[in-house]
């Protein structure tokens, strides 16, 4: 019989933590099939957000690391500038990378520094429950917008992407989701560009962004998130390429 | 070398073989951030200026996630924003140097020297039961000696060490003698995030949610703490075996003190001091045994009175502890220092007589 897919060696073979419908492990998965094409896991170095990919070392098999709400991006650098030779990755989500962590996101961007970002953008803060993310939607009902989020009392969706985008030391940055078979190949290009970048020595900060489905708290069936990621998430987030 | 206390400290980092210097621009401890952005690179080592004070401790944090020696330093504001960094630090068993040059506090507070942050420093300072190393030297020499003793304690018991000086130290210029020390025998870094060749993945972390390890793992600290609290003590004592009066002061402030001593010994008044090195661990035992003998001790700081409550705990109640000190940038002088002594002597006279009676 012909094996036609198969788990990739750096995805671990258990199952995950994850809600049924979940992005993460699709995201992982995407990143784990990169790290084995390249062929670069024994010198990749992961770094773990806080949130619901927080035990994302259980999974990733490489070294990692996990580190404190939104300072991904202030490890990274700490770790790229005394190892160049080391392909360092952050996996973070809306909560870190928009919210607490946008002064790391934002300086080490700014600073050029030699790291791919993978950018989970749920639009909601998931592990603590379901609350307002800076991504949440205008009229989406979170935990803490229990009347639809109101953007003259919580602002409007942050588009963090394109600010990165505007910033000289950003050389790649793309919004891609992981709402359907052909958008996940799409996905699964840019997240190996972006590695490819850094294998290169390219000079700056590769960041993926990717739309990803929270069913549980979007309080919907996994299809009719992936849905409404293409219906009304794409509206404040539309995908393609930022920059590079 | 005639150098200033914050160029001193770089030089001696430099040359106990630190990888990676991060920091951010706070007053009084510029020379170190100036001083390093020189000479990191000129050494092919790493020098980065942060963004803030959160970056500066993170950016430490991943270094030496991947073996690498690393440090930061800042001044007391700053050093507030980096406990969470510490605090995951210690959870990730992570060595690292942090130096504070004190300034006033509480808040912005201003830019003198001050030892207002010895809670802080002693008690963890981040959240959770942790405890960092705390070297407290009084003079440009020892603050350059700290240096390597901090990276040796760091790796060693794989904990963050804090260098606790003040404005005065940082600024003063004093003569200074570099020597390079062997490294004492340290444990392999096979922890370290170097990437997973030949071997199984490396995991730092400080999460434990399963009932039970984070518990385990706390006792596992409180065995090293302990550890630390035996074999890593450091104090001077002058003068003590016919003090009547002891005066227990750190820093800068033990520098003052010892000008104080001198002249009350000039008097003829039967004083002298106890200077803690090591903050934590804290030298306890040998404060414990000068409270055998009937003395009165003074604790002398630059705050309005931290240090001295583990001196009472020392004395634990044997002899009276009275404290002196001047909060918010204030210096005592030695003239004040003196004075307090002279009325101390009265009243040591007075509670002998009274215990004699007693007896």
């Amino acid at each position: 019989m012909k094996v036609v897919f198969t788990r990739t060696p750096t995805f671990k073979d258990c199952p995950t933590h994850y809600c049924p419908g979940c992005g993460h492990g699709i995201a992982h998965r995407l990143i784990a099939e990169t790290i084995d094409e390249l062929g670069i896991r024994e010198r990749t170095i992961g770094i773990a957000p806080v949130g619901c990919a927080v035990l994302a070392y259980n999974y990733l098999d490489v070294d990692m690391i996990e580190v404190a709400h939104g300072r991904a991006p202030a490890v990274a650098t700490g770790m790229k500038r005394t190892n160049p030779d080391k392909i360092i990755f952050s996996y973070q989500g809306d909560g870190d990378l928009a919210a607490i962590g946008t002064a790391e996101i934002i300086h080490a961007a700014h600073r050029g520094e030699q790291i791919t970002v993978i950018f989970i953008n749920n639009a909601v803060f998931g592990m603590t429950g379901g609350q307002m993310a800076p991504t949440t939607t205008v009229g989406q009902v979170t935990a803490t917008t229990q009347k639809g989020r109101d953007a003259r009392n919580e602002g409007y969706p942050l588009q963090i992407s394109e600010l990165l985008a505007v910033l000289p030391g950003a050389i790649y940055v793309e919004r891609c989701a992981l709402s359907s078979p052909a958008q996940i190949r799409k996905s699964k290009k840019a997240i190996r560009h972006a590695f490819e970048l850094q294998v290169n020595n390219a000079e700056g900060l590769s960041l993926v962004e990717l739309l990803s489905p929270c069913p549980t708290y979007w309080r919907m069936s996994p299809a009719k998130a992936m849905e409404w990621i293409e219906k009304e998430m794409t509206k404040p987030f539309p995908l393609g390429k930022l920059k590079g | 070398m005639l150098m200033c206390g914050n160029e001193a400290l770089s030089e001696a980092a430099i040359i106990a073989g630190c990888d990676a210097y991060f920091g951010y621009p706070i007053t009084p401890q510029n020379e170190v951030t100036a001083y390093m952005s020189r000479r990191m690179p000129e050494e092919g080592r790493v020098f980065l200026q942060c963004e803030s004070e959160l970056a500066a401790i993170n950016m430490v944090f991943g270094a030496s996630a991947t073996g690498k020696r690393a440090m930061t330093s800042s001044s007391s504001p700053g050093i507030s924003l980096m406990q969470e960094g510490i605090s995951y630090l210690a959870a990730a068993e992570l060595p690292a140097v942090v130096v504070n040059v004190m300034r006033g506090g509480p808040g912005l507070g201003n830019i003198a020297p001050s030892q207002g942050d010895y809670f802080q420093a002693t008690r963890g300072g981040g959240h959770g039961d942790y405890r960092t190393i705390v070297l407290a030297p009084s003079s440009v020499q020892e603050l350059v000696d700290c240096m390597p003793l901090a990276f040796d304690l760091a790796d060693q018991y794989r904990t963050p060490v804090v260098v606790l000086a003040d404005g005065i130290l940082g600024q003063m210029m004093e003569p200074v003698v570099f020597q390079k020390r062997p490294r004492r025998d340290l444990p392999l870094k096979d922890w370290a995030l170097t990437g997973a060749q030949d071997r199984e993945q490396n995991i730092v972390r400080s999460l434990w949610l399963v009932e039970g390890v984070l518990e385990e793992l706390n006792y596992k600290l409180q065995a090293r703490y302990e550890q630390i609290q035996k074999d890593e003590v450091l104090c001077e004592q002058y003068e003590i075996d016919d003090a009547e009066i002891v005066v227990v002061a750190y820093g800068i402030a033990a520098r003052i003190v010892r000008g104080a001593v001198d002249k009350a010994r000039e008097e003829g008044i039967k004083v002298g001091w106890i200077r803690p090195i090591t903050l934590w661990p804290f030298p306890a035992e040998q404060i414990s045994r000068a409270a055998e003998e009937f003395r009165i001790f003074l604790t002398v700081e630059m705050s309005l009175g931290q240090m001295v409550e583990d001196v009472k705990l020392a004395v634990a109640g044997k002899v009276p502890v009275l404290f002196y000190g001047r909060p918010g940038g204030g210096v005592p002088t030695v003239d004040e220092i003196l004075d307090k002594i002279r009325q101390l002597t009265l009243r040591h006279k007075t509670q002998d007589t009274r215990l004699k009676i007693k007896v």
